[in-house]
């Protein structure tokens, strides 16, 4: 789960991270009230939306003057953000950060994420702030220096001396750094986050280091035991396919082909959309209907896949372990016949009850095309999908 | 011979008397293993599935010599339930369960490392050993006691690996479901090395998927440690950059953990590498001239 820019700095304020004075307002009115609050004469606006690239899509401003933040916020709010992180209709701008401007002498970067290869929480800090960090890393990796952060004994004072050293801090900005460290490692293990970063972290024009982004990503994993972050969670920033599915606990992503999947387990999944498109189609969708799979959750799988206009066949395999194919067969003859589905339906059933399935399968009158392996419903599928057959 | 679970394994289970644990653990039982009992705190005393149920491991492990345990605790119990095990003296852990906190998991490995405790999962569908004994969730039916040892980061896609090298009569030494998670309790390279010297693994089939640089780091071990043919499959080539593909351990980020670069790693390690799921056991026909 994500969290806008304006809720991870109000996270920030409470482990005692340093950012700037700012509120969100959701109407031209508040961001009035706020801006004039700052008592400042410069302001920084941001528009909220769950994507990087704002800036360059013209989603952050520095503006001088309270008719300006207006403007901004007149202009934003209510309207859809497109940066090259979202899709082409991009996100809804629900609400504006109104900040105080910053005057910047240098851009650092910092982030923490869980490091899948050391198997530790790692810090890293660069002197190349403000850039995509990605091309630090593959361009020049000498410049990110990295602290691992053992899960038992937590972090060391001198991790911190080090990275301040490598940046290039002074004496009041090491023992800054040494406070944004502590509480960024506090915050992520506490709230159970999977990113932070701050991109970029500046030094002030009088010397003080300051965060002037911050990019939060929750482990979803642990969204149960956090009741103040799962309050956070902003459903319109969401593809609402995904969202659905997950009400249902598929797991569903959209792609752009016309073969809709349904699969048990997520590698099959993957495997099932890589099979096709050898065969020389394209998926639609990825969705793994799960372990426990009923009648009523395939119903709702069939509902998703076919919201898609795309969608002209659809391939079912499933690999029957926990699931039963029979309950799956059940399953899909009940949502055909409800929903009246009108697309060929390719069938392919192994494993855990999977003769008992063919034969429900082959006792209905549906435009059902069964499949005794892999290879062959891929096949199918794509035939019945370029029209090959009926 | 085979790695890691024979029929002599004596296996517990964490989470005994759950719905799901029950059905697994019949078929389990049915399927040879040597389960002994069982854990369910509060419910000590009593007996289920005819087996024993204690309230701790340590009592467990004290009347039953178990060294094994298959854990189907929920998510947010598995830590407490993992660690549990890790210090109670057994030293093969199974845990089935998905959706575990990262960070649990990052404190979990690190006290099952320093303890020497062997962790399969989570998030994975356990192992079996094709004849003799199987902790996981696994349909017993479709596997073959014979050559092929096989490990995967997926459920179902072990389940095809297995029944391709059963349908073509080679048969499975072991297989070992490792798990979708990002930080897996044991790792390719563990159970690569574990098959290496298994005599009698002849072939491996290793099942990888987008996310992470697993694949990459096994590619480089077997190059330099594994003599048998390896056949190799990822998941994901059509899978879009950002997006978590089911498994939390699924996501193609920052350009990084794409299908193509696994292969491409595997391949320069002298892997075989099969490009459609499909083509698993006819990969290891051709590998092995069998």
């Amino acid at each position: 789960m994500n969290l806008h820019e304006y809720q991870s700095k109000q996270l920030f304020r409470e482990y005692k991270i340093s950012v700037s004075e700012g509120l969100a307002a959701a109407s031209v009115e508040e961001a009035e009230k706020i801006a004039k609050s700052l008592n400042v004469n410069k302001w920084v606006v941001k528009a909220q939306v769950h994507a990087g690239g704002r800036g360059k899509a013209g989603g952050v401003e520095v503006v001088d003057s309270i008719e300006k933040v207006k403007e901004f916020a007149d202009k934003w709010l209510g309207q859809n953000l497109v940066t090259f992180q979202t899709d082409e209709k991009g996100q809804p701008v629900n609400e504006i950060l109104i900040e105080t401007c910053t005057e910047i002498d240098k851009e650092l970067y910092l982030g923490a994420v869980i490091d899948r290869a050391s198997q530790r929480l790692v810090v890293m800090a660069s002197t190349e702030g403000g850039v995509n960090i990605e091309e630090v890393a593959e361009e020049t990796p000498e410049k990110i220096f990295k602290a691992e952060i053992d899960p038992i004994t937590g972090p060391k004072l001198s991790q911190a001396t080090d990275l301040s050293d490598r940046l290039g801090l002074n004496q009041t900005q090491t023992s800054q750094f040494q406070e944004i460290f502590d509480g960024l490692i506090k915050l992520f293990i506490e709230k159970d986050l999977s990113l932070v970063e701050v991109n970029p972290l500046v030094i002030t024009s009088s010397g003080d280091l300051i965060c002037l982004d911050a990019k939060i990503n929750v482990d979803s994993n642990a969204i149960y035991r956090q009741d103040q972050i799962a309050a956070l969670r902003d459903p319109s920033q969401e593809d609402q396919r995904e969202a659905k599915a997950a009400e249902w606990d598929l797991s569903y992503v959209a792609l752009d082909g016309s073969i809709g999947c349904m699969v048990n387990g997520a590698g099959l999944a993957m495997g099932t959309m890589d099979i096709i498109k050898l065969h020389g189609g394209e998926p639609a969708n990825f969705l793994d209907v799960g372990g426990t799979a009923d009648s009523k959750r395939v119903a709702e799988a069939f509902k998703i896949i076919l919201s898609d206009k795309n969608v002209n066949t659809v391939l079912i395999n499933i690999f029957g372990g926990i699931v039963r194919c029979d309950v799956i067969a059940n399953g899909i003859v009940e949502a055909l016949t409800v929903m009246g589905v009108s697309v060929p339906v390719v069938v392919r059933l192994e494993g855990n009850s999977a003769e008992k399935g063919l034969r429900i399968l082959d006792q209905c009158e549906l435009n059902i095309i069964p499949a005794s392996n892999l290879e062959e419903a891929a096949s199918l599928a794509v035939k019945a999908s370029t029209g090959d057959i009926a | 011979m085979s790695i890691l679970i024979d029929k002599t394994t004596k296996v517990i289970c964490q989470g005994f008397t759950g719905g799901q644990a029950t059905q697994h653990c019949i078929q389990c039982i049915d399927y040879g293993t040597a389960l002994v009992g069982g854990v369910t705190p509060g419910k000590g005393g009593q007996t289920h599935l005819d087996l024993p149920v204690f309230n701790t491991v340590k009592e467990a492990v004290e009347n039953t010599d178990a060294t094994a345990s298959l854990i189907f605790v929920p998510a947010r119990f598995c830590k407490s339930s993992i660690l549990e095990a890790a210090e109670s003296g057994i030293s093969l852990i199974v845990c089935i369960t998905e959706g575990i906190p990262i960070i649990d998991m990052l404190e979990v490995k690190a006290k099952c490392d320093d303890l020497g405790v062997r962790l399969i999962g989570p998030n994975c569908p356990g192992i079996i050993t094709p004849g003799e004994s199987k902790m996981g969730i696994m349909p017993g039916d479709i596997h073959l006691p014979g050559r092929v040892g096989i490990i995967s980061r997926s459920g179902t896609l072990t389940y095809e690996a297995v029944k391709q090298t059963s349908d073509l009569g080679f048969g499975q030494t072991s297989c070992v479901g490792i798990g979708g998670d990002p930080i897996p309790g044991t790792s390719f390279i563990d159970v690569l090395d574990l098959f290496e010297n298994d005599s009698s693994t002849e072939a491996i089939v290793m099942v990888g998927e987008i996310g992470g640089t697993a694949e990459e780091a096994a590619a480089e071990f077997i190059q330099s440690n594994v003599t048998k043919p390896v056949v190799s499959y990822i998941a994901g080539v059509t899978a879009p950059p950002g997006k978590r593909m089911g498994h939390a351990g699924a996501i193609i980020a920052g350009g990084k953990g794409t299908a193509d670069d696994k292969f491409k790693a595997l391949e320069a390690a002298g892997v075989h590498t099969v490009k459609s799921p499909a083509d698993i056991g006819k990969g290891i026909a051709e590998v092995t001239g069998w």
